[in-house]
């Protein structure tokens, strides 16, 4: 079962990281990215740039309107996400846990996957 | 990260907005900095034992604002006689508990707070310490080793500086467009004050100014989060991170300056000139180029080229004349030469800067600059009298040992004119 792991952080608060504290914290959680993929259970990882470098295309209109800035003012923004292939929402969650554990604060929301597309075309993923 | 850290991380990444919005509430910036503070004593006792609130910011201007109240109401029966407008003050703020805290009031909060620091009668030095102190909440004694002075005297800078804003009476209102985007100028201006405060420090000094760079752009990230349509903030802020990336290249290990094109590209800062670039794309979509994003877009061309000899300077000669037509300056100017040296060559370059003799006799670069053209157009004995000056002008050690290596690089030719 495929889930995505999404993480939530206040944006404020993970900018004004030290360069120290922000290599800690990559440190920690590449430590269980390795783990995980030498497991075969890491899909794609990315860290997003902080919302202010975002660009949000409203198409509920016609023609779409391009916006500055994330789609949702939040308190805690989307700041990065994980693609992980588990048993199910348990082993999910425990990953979800251990990597809060690396990186305390804001929130992870587990998110089973639909449909993925890993970009290879021979490995579209239909759970 | 332990408990403590974190906690203090998320009251560092709020403490602009809930002081900004404090301070609308009491009208006045010590009370709003003695709210600040006791909301933060009690979430540090409170959060570790019920964990954190949802919602940091709103979380502390509640308790800032309860505890400011509280601590006003006891002072007013300590007092013989109340102050009237004080207590006037306070019912409006109690009456505003009940009020939803909202995104566009917290930008207003946060804009005005930052434009406080820009008053036009303080000096640049304490409009920086001012906003480092009360914006960012850097301790004085960071602040004063920023600027090489004691606590105690920085200390009487910054309350002098908070005397002369207390007087200024700027409005608690909502500003009109017209004027939001003056406080906004105003303020950008300032930020970058403080980043060029932390950008220029010498060698010796960058561990007490590098904080500098990273609050400025911490501050204008906010800015950009209030004001995510403004393109000129996403040029400084670009502006700021490319310049920033170059850090770690800008010293050798003996603290002597290593210019732009003698540094280890490899050692730049890769995501910081990523996030540089994109925001400088996002900012160029809405074709309202200003000061900031020219700028942003020069050292964007420095990041973009692999090796020094792969930087475009024609196009970078181009940017720097439309800064000339936008902000006509003779730095400006100066720094268009630098181009034009590399893409025209030196003869053309010499004349552009001569004309300027006049306005930077006083500025190191214009002769650091004036020697290095004389000296590739084989005018050595010229070009020995202009590094000499510059020398005599050098702000720092670093500076003063680059123009003797060009100095070194002369050879025996000539005659030395001075020393």
């Amino acid at each position: 079962m495929l889930y995505a792991i999404l993480c939530y952080h206040d944006e404020n608060a993970v900018c004004g990281w030290s360069r120290e504290q922000d290599e800690a914290v990559m440190g920690r959680l590449m430590g269980i990215q390795d783990r995980l993929a030498r497991e075969g259970k890491l899909g794609p990882v990315a860290r997003l740039m902080p919302t202010t470098a975002a660009t949000t295309l409203r198409k509920d209109r016609d023609p779409p309107l391009v916006v500055d800035g994330p789609f949702a003012e939040t308190k805690e923004q989307l700041l990065g996400f994980y693609l992980v292939e588990v048993a199910g929402l348990e082993e999910a969650l425990a990953i979800a846990r251990e990597l809060g554990e690396a990186n305390p604060g804001g929130a992870h929301e587990v998110r089973p996957v639909g449909y993925a597309h890993m970009g290879d075309p021979a490995k579209a993923i239909t759970s | 990260m332990s408990d403590l850290d974190w906690i203090e991380q998320a009251l560092t990444g709020a403490r602009p907005v809930a002081v900004a919005a404090l301070l609308r509430y009491f009208r006045d910036l010590d009370t709003a900095e003695e709210a600040f503070q006791e909301a933060c004593l009690r979430a540090l006792s409170n959060w570790p034992k019920n964990g954190p609130p949802r919602d940091t910011a709103a979380w502390l201007i509640m308790v800032g604002r309860n505890a400011g109240v509280d601590a006003a109401r006891k002072r007013s029966r300590l007092e013989a006689l109340p102050d009237e407008e004080k207590l006037s003050d306070l019912e409006d703020a109690e009456g505003a508990l009940a009020e939803r805290l909202d995104g566009s009031q917290y930008r207003d909060d946060i804009l005005r707070l930052l434009f406080i620091c820009c008053h036009p009668d303080l000096p640049r030095t304490g409009q920086i310490a001012l906003a480092l102190r009360i914006v960012s909440g850097l301790s004085v004694a960071r602040i004063a080793s920023a600027f090489l002075v004691g606590e105690s005297a920085m200390e009487q800078r910054i309350t002098r500086a908070k005397g002369r804003v207390a007087k200024a009476d700027v409005p608690f209102e909502a500003p009109g467009p017209a004027e939001r985007s003056e406080r906004l100028s105003a303020v950008a201006a300032m930020l970058y004050l403080v980043f060029n405060e932390g950008y220029s420090a010498g060698f010796d000094q960058t561990e007490a100014r590098a904080p500098l760079c990273d609050e400025a752009i911490r501050l204008t990230r906010l800015l950009l989060r209030i004001f995510p349509t403004e393109p000129e903030i996403m040029g400084l802020l670009a502006l700021m991170l490319l310049q920033h990336s170059r850090t770690a290249a800008r010293f050798d290990a003996e603290g002597a300056l290593v210019l732009l094109e003698d540094q280890d590209r490899t050692a730049w800062d890769r995501p910081m000139i990523g996030e540089g670039l994109a925001l400088l794309d996002k900012a160029m979509r809405h074709n309202r180029p200003g000061p900031y994003q020219i700028q942003a877009a020069v050292a964007a061309l420095h990041a973009r080229a692999r090796t020094a000899t792969e930087t475009d300077w024609p196009q970078i000669d181009h940017l720097y004349a439309s800064l000339e037509l936008m902000q006509p300056s003779p730095v400006v100017t100066l720094n268009r030469a630098v181009a034009v040296f590399k893409a025209r060559g030196a003869g053309d370059a010499l004349a552009l800067i001569e004309p300027l003799e006049k306005d930077l006799a006083g500025y190191f670069y214009f002769h650091g600059a004036r020697g290095a053209f004389l000296k590739d157009l084989g005018r050595r004995e010229e070009a020995r009298e202009s590094f000499d000056r510059a020398i005599a002008l050098a702000g720092t050690a670093a500076e003063a040992a680059y123009i003797r290596t060009q100095l070194d690089g002369l050879g025996g030719y000539g005659k030395r004119a001075a020393s």
